[in-house]
């Protein structure tokens, strides 16, 4: 904390996360692989059950986020006392809220209420 | 946020002063003001996912989303996105450096990039307008052009924001003000990059196995 008031004229400047090259392209070398595997999977047709490929796809993306949110966005614990990290766990409830919600909520309103007209997703 | 505590300690005067321990007081609320626009944000995401997860199996008996999606195209369009993500991590590195031309130029390839990416996704709309897959034929394809159209516009406006701090750059160099703003922009960007990977992954890859 000393150093912080030693050094007054160059405090602004330390404002924000400090990043690395390092860090910069293990995250991009990580996010090519982690596009390009699912890339793979759906144009090549690797696996021949197409949930098994939804799932597989979902977790590379969901990784991928992780990656991008370390690597690229700087996320961690303490950045901004916390209130960062606090916000983004807040803002993934809401997400996963509405999202599980909107789907299963119209997905049995599609099953119960009209059944003649469920066509593809079945 | 345990970084932050704060202790109460007896000062001088008798009074009771307050010595702050761990991290820094937060000198500016500009960077976490503006995580909390892209969290909002997100949830505007949020709705439009739900909004094409609920409708993307209603075709109307239109095409359908292996009629019409090219995947290559997606796959460069999704490397184009991604390599400006990794520009603009140079561009942050060189202003790291206090080096102001070498943040001007990635920054200016980012902005290619990101044009790129603009120019690729337009042609695809234009594409699908032409072969009567506008956002009118299903509710399917409504859902499609307000989800990847907003983040198209999203991307529009980072465009916008990345000349216009080119300019600022230049004129006024790396001042503190122009600092926070290119961290803002590369939150900015990132997010539009996260956003995409749920675009490319929900919308493209698993449109194109029904």
């Amino acid at each position: 904390m000393s150093e912080h008031h030693l050094h007054s004229s160059e405090h602004h400047e330390e404002e924000g996360p400090h990043s690395s090259f390092s860090g910069y392209m293990i995250g991009f070398m990580a996010s090519v692989i982690l596009t390009a595997i699912p890339f793979w999977l759906v144009m090549a047709d690797v696996l021949s059950s197409r949930n098994a490929t939804v799932i597989v796809i979902l977790g590379f993306a969901l990784v991928q986020i992780l990656v991008h949110m370390i690597f690229f966005l700087h996320m961690n614990f303490h950045s901004e006392g916390g209130w960062n990290m606090l916000s983004l766990i807040f803002t993934v409830v809401l997400l996963f809220i509405t999202l599980a919600g909107s789907l299963w909520v119209m997905y049995h309103m599609n099953v119960n209420m009209m059944p003649g007209m469920m066509t593809g997703s079945s | 946020m345990s970084h932050s505590a704060v202790i109460p300690a007896a000062g001088e005067s008798g009074k009771f002063e307050f010595l702050e321990r761990g991290e820094h007081h937060v000198a500016n609320g500009t960077l976490l003001g503006f995580w909390l626009y892209l969290m909002s944000d997100c949830l505007v995401f949020a709705a439009l996912f739900a909004t094409y997860g609920v409708l993307s199996q209603n075709f109307a008996g239109g095409p359908t989303g292996a009629d019409l999606f090219d995947l290559p195209l997606v796959a460069i369009n999704t490397s184009f996105l991604l390599f400006s993500s990794i520009t603009y991590g140079f561009a942050m590195l060189q202003m790291q450096q206090n080096k102001l031309n070498g943040t001007i130029i990635w920054l200016a390839i980012t902005g290619v990039f990101g044009a790129a990416f603009l120019g690729l996704e337009l042609y695809e709309f234009y594409h699908l307008l032409h072969q009567g897959a506008g956002p009118q034929r299903s509710a399917f394809l409504s859902s499609f052009f307000t989800l990847v159209g907003t983040h198209g516009l999203h991307v529009s406006f980072g465009i916008i924001w990345l000349v216009t701090l080119l300019v600022q750059l230049k004129k006024h160099g790396l001042t503190t003000a122009n600092r926070r703003r290119l961290f803002c922009l590369s939150m900015f960007w990132h997010f539009l990059d996260v956003v995409w990977i749920g675009v490319f992954t929900i919308v493209y890859l698993m449109g194109s196995m029904s």
